[in-house]
């Protein structure tokens, strides 16, 4: 394409010769496409592995929607109720069900591939989430959300909720006891809301739970608005990031100004294509070999049974321990007559809001208290920024501690504990848990920040020990190359904000010193704790220090010859 | 990148020596970029036996994609499922990979050669800032107020814009009005208050339906039980939502284990020992399945919820706030259970109106 793009370009009378050429100029003609390949086909991005995270994402939604496609031939959204006639599964023979849930069996038992489809469809979307939810881990983490990028991650926030919701949805239409049993829950939790709670539950279900409406609405929000509304924003995901151009890891020549890497065509479409299939390929094999919400072994929906030890999927975990270590007593206050149903209201509405919210507010947050309005292209190392990867840390700690709550009937049964035991542990984790990571991690990160200052100062251990005429032993250091340096010493190390005072000249109170005084607190909380890169000046200072202790005359001259040669086996 | 902006402040605890605030910025502040670093070749670019040798690989992993899709064909035809679920197990397997095998060739095939043989020099491209340039964002303001100034919207009368805007926040209401009429069904929310427990109603076994002679439970022994019906009416919809409210479940305990002090109903609501709860939790309305003969504790499955059956079923740990309600019972003339009346307060989760 590109080659035919340039013959009608640079050698316009030339006539295209080829078929291919012959294909671009007529399209060229007839919609300027000449114009778009010449912006985009050797378009430079950059390269790590970590970007390609997002790419997961992409193409497990691709395979959903193929996987997809293929059960709604199949599946059939109604609840009315059919006596299965179908003889495999043997225990479901002769039963009372609804059209979705023997559709389900049919699709598994009779389709050839369907339940490989199936298979397939249900294992992408836990990879689905995962890799959005890894995703989201590197971005924040790089701290890539900063300005430019703050609109793609509050973007990227309501692809993972909608997400979410697709999961949820989908889960729920074969109509089994274990998704009915998740239904149950929700309507639980929809009750529970103050004031509408009760008429958005018949708002759902079109009149009580579970009534005979609810599987083919969930299904239109399945097949239709949730996918459709995760295009749109997945088109405006990409968009910005074609638009915004990629960020980049910070080393040598990678500025905010520039982007350094390698051209869309060949090697990104290659790659990308490449990367699609070994996806596709790996879910394929997932759907092939490991069995997954096998329906016939639950049955179709009765609300009297329920299951020990039943799991809803991993990404809805967080919310059922949630749910599972809000304790009881005394958390269900009657206000004028009027019951509000904390012990549910806030495990289930009130957490995730604040999770939710916090990914959301937090790239605004950080860009106050750093009084930063610049554009950032160059990732950080996360060491570099030690409050926002323990507030990183702290975070997924809440919501891994959340994750195994949902868990803890399991992990009482394989461990043999008591389950009240595990749970008093868990409510009190839940508090100290991301603290204590918070606190570790940043003092880790501090850590590093000072081992790259001692790299930069004093140079890699060689191993070689010189012992001077004097008797005394030291060990000869190679110092770093530039591209290493440059990596270690090329951040910034913002420094608390610094406000106006209370008064001005005369005396006067100055307005807004109040607020101000509250985001310089804030600010201290970020920013109090920091390591200053090593500036040429140290360096040259460490050196200076090292000649007045350690060496003078012919043997500082031999010690320097023997860096000088280790540096060169390095 | 470029300089930091905040100049070190006071305040802040430098946990390691910074340059001071102040000092004057010479040539060695900082250190310089040292620039792009010096390519390095792969094996392929130098070695044209490699070269050849990764063209060979990448070559029969596409021809391994071939095969796989074959193989796959081959198992749709060969391998039918016999219904059994081995037999399916089988054809799924069968199927899936040889449909791996067709993806994963192409992939691998795909990014070992854009890795081996594509070109891999690093290129640098500018970045622009993002914001547009002054005068672009000048006349954008002016297009945008002459626009404005073409509607003839500025000057007129507040009726004109109150109008318009007003006609554009109502019309959907037309829409909305009657779809959210009817996505409630009857919206009567009051039928959360009740089950289609009455005075007389049998209790029964679930799911067969048969009723139950106190005589029949023995001490110790636990009943899932339903309200007794017509077989008909247990195929419909309408069953299950009732079904939803209105399963109990029964346990005949020791009458000197059960401590009827505790509820003032106590002794009338229960029978010879025999006490009936609903079996819907009052935390979110799950069953509460899980009946343990020892400690006399029923356990919710979904969140761990557990009531003392023989404490009038009070909540002795877990996310729940509120008892199991009782179904009050006795016995009719032909001995068989039922139920004195409906429960006496609402079933299941707790809602706003629940005490209204």
């Amino acid at each position: 394409m590109s080659t035919a793009t340039h013959d009608t370009k640079r050698e316009a009378p030339a006539e295209p010769t080829t078929p291919v050429g012959k294909a671009a100029d007529y399209l060229d003609q007839r919609t300027t496409i000449g114009v778009l390949v010449k912006e985009f086909a050797r378009k430079v991005f950059p390269d790590h592995w970590s970007f390609m995270l997002g790419e997961i994402a992409l193409f497990s939604f691709v395979v959903l929607i193929a996987s997809g496609f293929f059960l709604t031939m199949f599946f059939e959204p109604s609840m009315a109720l059919t006596t299965y006639e179908g003889e495999h599964p043997a225990n479901m023979h002769g039963q009372l069900m609804s059209v979705a849930f023997s559709s389900t069996l049919e699709m598994s038992f009779e389709v050839r591939g369907g339940l490989l489809m199936r298979q397939i469809h249900h294992w992408s979307a836990l990879i689905f989430m995962a890799s959005i939810v890894v995703h989201m881990m590197r971005v924040f983490f790089t701290g890539a959300f900063r300005k430019p990028r703050e609109i793609n991650w509050i973007v990227g926030i309501l692809l993972m909720i909608l997400g979410l919701g697709a999961g949820f949805t989908g889960y729920s239409l074969p109509d089994d006891v274990l998704s009915g049993n998740g239904l149950r829950i929700t309507d639980g939790v929809v009750k529970s809301i103050p004031l509408i709670g009760s008429p958005l539950s018949y708002f759902i279900f079109g009149g009580e739970f579970p009534g005979h409406h609810i599987v083919p609405r969930l299904f239109t929000l399945h097949i239709f608005v949730i996918p459709g509304l995760l295009l749109a924003l997945i088109a405006l995901h990409l968009f910005l990031m074609v638009l915004q151009k990629h960020t980049q890891y910070p080393g040598g020549g990678r500025t905010d100004k520039n982007v350094v890497g390698y051209p869309a065509a060949p090697v990104y479409v290659a790659k990308m294509t490449g990367n699609f299939f070994i996806i596709a390929g790996v879910l394929t094999l997932m759907g092939a070999t490991m069995s997954i919400n096998n329906v016939w072994n639950y049955g179709p929906f009765d609300p009297s049974p329920v299951s020990a030890g039943a799991q809803p999927d991993w990404y809805m975990l967080f919310l059922e321990g949630s749910l599972r270590l809000m304790p009881g007593q005394g958390t269900e206050w009657v206000i004028f007559g009027y019951t509000l149903p904390l012990n549910v209201l806030v495990p289930a509405v009130v957490i995730p809001g604040i999770l939710f919210t916090f990914l959301i507010v937090y790239p605004f947050l950080e860009a106050r208290v750093t009084g930063d309005k610049r554009e950032h292209h160059v990732l950080d190392r996360p060491r570099n920024k030690p409050a926002r990867t323990g507030l990183g840390v702290g975070f997924l700690a809440a919501f891994i501690i959340l994750a195994l709550a949902g868990s803890n009937d399991l992990i009482a049964t394989h461990f043999g504990l008591s389950i009240n035991s595990i749970t008093w542990v868990f409510r009190i984790l839940f508090f100290v848990g991301p603290v204590f990571a918070y606190y570790i991690t940043k003092r880790i990160c501090l850590g590093l920040q000072r081992k790259d200052r001692e790299l930069v100062l004093h140079g890699h251990e060689s191993g070689r020990i010189v012992r001077f005429a004097n008797g005394e032993y030291i060990e000869v250091h190679t110092p770093l190359d530039e591209q290493e340096r440059w990596l270690r010493v090329n951040y910034e190390a913002p420094a608390p904000l610094e406000i106006a005072p209370k008064t001005d000249a005369r005396g006067v109170k100055r307005k807004g010193y109040a607020s101000d005084k509250r985001w310089q607190g804030l600010s201290r909380f970020f920013y109090e704790d920091r390591v200053a890169p090593v500036s040429p000046a140290e360096v040259e200072a460490a050196h200076s220090h090292g000649e007045h202790d350690q060496l003078d005359g012919s043997e500082r001259q031999a010690v320097e010859a023997g860096a000088g040669s280790t540096s060169r086996e390095h | 990148m470029s300089e930091n902006q905040n100049p070190p402040a006071d305040t802040s605890r430098e946990v390691t020596v910074a340059p001071e605030a102040g000092t004057v910025v010479g040539p060695a502040e900082r250190f310089t970029d040292p620039g792009v670093p010096e390519h390095k070749h792969r094996l392929t670019d130098t070695d044209p036996r490699a070269a050849k040798r990764a063209e060979r690989t990448v070559t029969f992993l596409f021809v391994l994609s071939v095969l796989g899709t074959i193989g796959s064909i081959v198992a749709y035809i060969m391998v039918p499922p016999d219904g059994t679920t081995s037999g399916v197990r089988l054809s799924t397997l069968l199927l899936g990979l040889g449909l791996a095998v067709s993806l994963l060739g192409i992939g691998v095939a795909g990014i070992h050669w854009a890795k081996s043989l594509m070109g891999d020099r690093e290129m640098v491209q500018e970045r622009h800032p993002l914001a547009s340039s002054d005068e672009t964002r000048a006349d954008a303001v002016r297009d945008l107020n002459d626009g404005l100034q073409d509607s003839g919207v500025v000057g007129r009368r507040g009726v004109l814009k109150g109008a318009f805007f007003g006609a554009l926040a109502l019309f959907p209401l037309a829409i909305a009005v009657p779809l959210i009429g009817s996505v409630g069904g009857d919206w009567n929310i009051s039928k959360f208050k009740h089950t289609m427990w009455k005075n007389g109603t049998r209790l029964a076994i679930d799911p067969s339906g048969r009723p139950i002679k106190a005589s029949d439970v023995t001490v110790g022994s636990v009943f899932h039980v339903i309200p007794e019906t017509t077989e008909e009416f247990r195929e419909t919809h309408e069953w299950i939502t009732e079904k939803s409210k209105a399963v109990v479940l029964m346990v005949r305990l020791n009458p000197e284990d059960l401590r009827t002090d505790q509820s003032p109903e106590g002794e009338t609501w229960s029978h010879e020992g025999i006490v009936a709860y609903s079996k819907i939790c009052t935390h979110v309305g799950c069953p509460v399945a899980l009946y343990e003969q020892q400690t006399h504790h029923l356990l919710c499955p979904c969140h761990q919820s557990t009531f003392d059956i023989a404490d009038s079923a009070k909540v002795v740990f877990g996310p729940a706030n509120r008892r199991l309600p009782q179904l009050p019972i006795t016995v009719d003339d032909e001995g068989y259970l039922v139920a004195q009346d409906d429960f006496a307060e609402p079933i299941g989760p707790s809602f706003w109106e629940r005490l209204k």
